[in-house]
């Protein structure tokens, strides 16, 4: 009898603390919710600063999916405040779920450039990233590249990218059929599966790790990523060695980007703290930790671009409203399955 | 109670009993979500049908059943050959590997493909390469059934059989497969089970299985009623899974525990010795010795321990009292769910036991989606009762909160617990039951001295898989969880989304010795049993579909 009973007064007893303790999280003050896609450890420094400044504390839940479903779900009672993301696409689902409600912030509207927050006043970016083209330093002569020639057949054989429905990825084709329209964009993916090495898996980082073990000649990956490998990871230095960053353009165009940002949540709880938060993180004092942590471009004039980022060359963007890479979004994703890119 | 009328007779037929009353509440409470997901899939937007058809789902299936057929070779291979080798044959490393081959469960499948990826590179992003890190770590499912079975069950026909003369490959051949094919069908649907719910590993490593598929149909096709829908079609593979479980359990054999001996292990020339060593050795070394080397060496390398972060042992605390309560909840429904199938026939409880072990069926995230409406329409239903009487508004109570994630596991794993019980509780001789009916022991009596006790090392059995399986869960925990809560894996996972899993590595190390602890226990109680209470039906075989009375 003994030996069952003792796990189970154990477990009961765990049961009744750890209810306890979420009962006691039920009532807030002087705090505020952030429900985040991004990496805890990564905005954690920035929550920190932010609690040192303002006295509010932030709560935080992150998550890989779901979270406006959860807000959604949630309802009336959601204890969220903000929603803090990257990709514009879990931005645009946000607002279609009907779970935020406009900033209305004299602050949002003077620091944010108005390309890069919503018109209804639903979202605003905090950092900006690029898509961009991973080269064999010892294999790939040529300093500038575009989107279109990666589909050029003379790179048959050369090209690593990870899985064409990852979001990163549907973001850039989704831009292909908003700037070419869908018959033009589906003959370039056609192109580009086609050049393929190998078949797409992995992140960016294992993308660079192909390149630099001669599987490929170039890659597709987010600027952030080869920075990361350069300045902090010293496992995997030898792929940013081995590679070097170029920023790639549409033919007649920029270079493609997406942004990190912020929502303010409908049902939010704690408005005023909310409105706070998302302010000061277009503030100086966040911009720079956030351009030191994430190693993104910063949204606010004159918080200088970090160093590595900067020694890939002046960045052109490309001018296509973020809203029209949202809207092609689901197109992109029916294109790579009809042309079997992840197969 | 209903039934006042004391114990029916055996064999009479009543559709609802009160005692059937926990096995009712069981499988609603694990239809819910599946409800509300049937709800989802309803308003799923026709028009995307087509599409996927044409262009996902011919390939997902494709993928996912060569993942699961390979898996579940595999995994038999692995699971049954070390089992049946490590019961019949004396070689060195035998007492360490007897300790060593279950603990690969305690490694999640997305750590194990990260950790291969990193060592081994490019050839494991295929499917292949999935394959075999799946079995690596899976095939212990297999194992311990298969150990439990092979320890107790064949000494008499093999022993009969050797003193004829018969080889050990005869053996293997006639009575031990023959014997061992339900345990080995329930440990292989169990590994296959797992590998239809991982999300992380199959899109790491570049498969594009049914279950990658309902999150890009979500996510990315931006359509949550299309993923539900693929998640209902998923639900059918899951009962193909079951029924080929059950066909497996076909004629199972239950000998009288009397008999159960342990035999004497043959003894190998030196030559067949090592190369039996060689063979149990592999599984272990690749599903458990390598990956846990692998983190030892990180947490070293990386300094992981000098600057050991506090909070992590509060998230490790968590997780432990978590997966402790859900265990302890699932074993308690268990019981009380499958103790009133002990004597005569109950159709309504057959049914909510199979109900209730589709929980294991869905991914994580689908369950916790499914899971959400229903909690928060508690929630809300609680507020609206206390306005009603006057009281404050609380706000949410399950949604979002450590119930609910304990709620949440429940459903999941209920599967494991039920299941446990089952084959448990058949070991017991029904005639055990008689005879203290005879005697005049009242029900609970008779359950507190005589089944509780037998069945204590199938309980056992459940709780580790079970507690194990908590331990590892990410994806219902990572959507369900309270603000500022993290779980091991969630601690894991955010480093492993920035691709620098092995800064987690101190987490997955603490994972594994939770999950050490346990399966020590377990083993220990499988190699002692036998030899100390002979009668006490040392069996832990998991018998793992719903409804066999």
């Amino acid at each position: 009898m003994n030996l069952f009973s003792r796990p189970v007064g154990i477990a009961v007893a765990a049961t009744l603390l750890a209810s306890a303790s979420a009962f006691a999280q039920s009532e807030m003050k002087g705090e505020v919710n952030v429900y985040t896609y991004r990496e805890p450890g990564l905005v954690k420094p920035l929550f920190d600063a932010f609690t040192k400044e303002t006295g509010i504390k932030v709560n935080v839940i992150s998550a890989s999916s779901g979270l406006e479903q959860r807000i959604k779900t949630e309802g009336a009672n959601s204890p969220a405040d903000v929603l803090l993301t990257t990709d514009i696409s879990r931005l645009e689902a946000a607002v279609q779920n009907g779970i935020t409600a406009p900033l209305n912030s004299k602050v949002i509207d003077e620091v944010v450039p108005s390309a890069f927050r919503d018109p209804e006043g639903h979202w605003a970016a905090v950092g900006m990233r690029a898509r961009v083209i991973y080269a064999s330093k010892e294999r790939v002569k040529q300093t500038a590249i575009t989107y279109d020639e990666l589909a050029d057949p003379k790179w048959k054989g050369k090209i690593c990218i990870r899985s064409g429905q990852h979001m990163y990825n549907n973001a850039l084709f989704a831009a292909m059929i908003a700037k070419r329209g869908e018959a033009k964009a589906e003959e370039w993916l056609r192109g580009v599966k086609a050049n393929l090495a190998q078949k797409p898996s992995g992140g960016d980082r294992e993308t660079a790790r192909d390149i630099a073990a001669g599987k490929c000649d170039v890659g597709i990956g987010n600027t952030y990523y080869w920075a990361l490998m350069n300045d902090k990871e010293a496992d995997r230095k030898p792929w940013a060695d081995a590679t070097r960053v170029i920023l790639p353009t549409f033919e007649g165009g920029g270079t493609h980007v997406n942004v990190s940002g912020v929502a303010l949540i409908k049902t939010a709880p704690n408005k005023q703290n909310a409105t706070k938060f998302i302010e000061w993180m277009v503030g100086p004092t966040a911009q720079q930790l956030h351009a030191d942590s994430t190693y993104e471009y910063p949204m606010r004039a004159g918080v200088p671009i970090n160093k590595t980022i900067a020694s890939y060359g002046e960045l052109k963007r490309d001018p296509l409203p973020l809203s029209q890479i949202a809207a092609n979004r689901k197109k992109a994703a029916e294109l790579v399955d009809k042309v079997g890119f992840d197969q | 109670m209903l039934d006042k009328s004391g114990p029916a007779p055996r064999g009479a037929v009543r559709f609802f009993r009160a005692t059937h009353l926990p096995g009712v509440l069981a499988a609603a409470l694990v239809a819910l979500p599946f409800l509300s997901l049937t709800q989802l899939a309803l308003h799923g937007d026709p028009d995307l049908w087509p599409h996927l058809a044409r262009f996902v789902l011919p390939t997902a299936l494709v993928q996912t059943t060569l993942l699961l057929a390979g898996v579940g070779a595999l995994t038999a291979i692995a699971g049954a050959g070390s089992a049946w080798l490590i019961t019949t044959f004396e070689f060195p490393g035998r007492a360490v590997l007897l300790w060593l081959l279950p603990l690969p469960m305690a490694i999640p499948t997305y750590i194990a493909a990260y950790i291969y990826a990193d060592l081994i590179g490019s050839p494991v992003h295929t499917l292949a390469g999935a394959i075999l890190i799946f079995s690596a770590v899976l095939y212990p499912y297999v194992y311990l059934a298969a150990r439990a079975m092979f320890q107790t069950h064949f000494v008499v026909f093999t022993d009969a059989a050797r003193a004829l003369g018969a080889p050990p490959w005869r053996l293997l051949r006639d009575i031990t497969v023959p014997m061992a094919r339900p345990a080995l069908a329930v440990g292989i649907v169990l590994a296959m089970l797992e590998t239809l719910n991982d999300i992380g590993a199959s899109e790491y490593l570049g498969v594009p299985t049914l279950t990658l598929s309902i999150f890009t149909t979500w996510l990315n096709r931006g359509s949550l009623g299309g993923a539900a829908q693929i998640a209902v079609a998923l639900l059918a593979v899951v009962v193909g899974l079951i029924a080929i479980e059950r066909y497996g359990r076909r004629g199972q054999v239950v000998l009288p525990t009397q008999d159960t001996r342990t035999a004497d292990r043959i003894v190998l020339s030196r030559g067949s010795a090592w190369l039996c060593a060689a063979a149990c050795g592999l599984p272990a070394l690749l599903g458990f010795v390598i990956p846990a080397a692998y983190l030892l060496n990180q947490v070293i390398r990386r300094g992981l321990l000098a600057r050991f972060d506090a909070e992590l042992l509060t998230h490790a605390l968590n997780t432990i009292a978590i997966s402790a309560a859900a265990t302890a909840l699932i074993l308690l429904i268990a019981v009380a769910a499958v103790m009133p199938t002990r004597s005569g026939h109950h159709p309504l409880l057959r049914m909510s036991l199979a109900v209730a072990s589709f929980g294991y069926a869905v991914p994580g995230t689908v369950l916790a989606l499914g899971l959400l409406s229903p909690l928060v329409a508690f929630d809300e239903t609680a507020n609206w009762l206390l306005r009603q009487i006057g009281m404050p508004h609380v706000g949410l109570l399950l949604a979002g909160s450590t119930a609910g994630l304990v709620i949440a596991y429940c459903v999941r794993f209920l599967t494991v617990g039920i299941g446990f019980v089952q084959s448990g509780l058949m070991r017991v001789p029904s005639d055990m039951d008689e005879m203290a009916q005879m005697l005049g022991a009242r029900r609970f009596a008779l359950f507190r001295s005589i089944h509780l006790p037998m069945m204590r090392p199938a309980l056992w059995g459940a709780a580790l898989l079970i507690f194990v399986d908590c331990l590892k869960e990410l994806p219902a925990t990572l959507l369900l969880r309270p603000l500022n809560v993290e779980t091991l894996s969630t601690y894991i996972y955010q480093y492993a989304t920035r691709g620098n899993f092995e800064e987690g590595a101190l987490a997955a190390l603490l994972i594994v010795s939770a999950g050490i602890l346990p399966v020590l226990r377990l083993v220990h109680l499988a190699e002692t049993a036998p030899r100390a209470h002979r009668r006490s039906a040392p069996l832990t075989a998991p018998a793992f579909s719903a409804s066999q009375p």
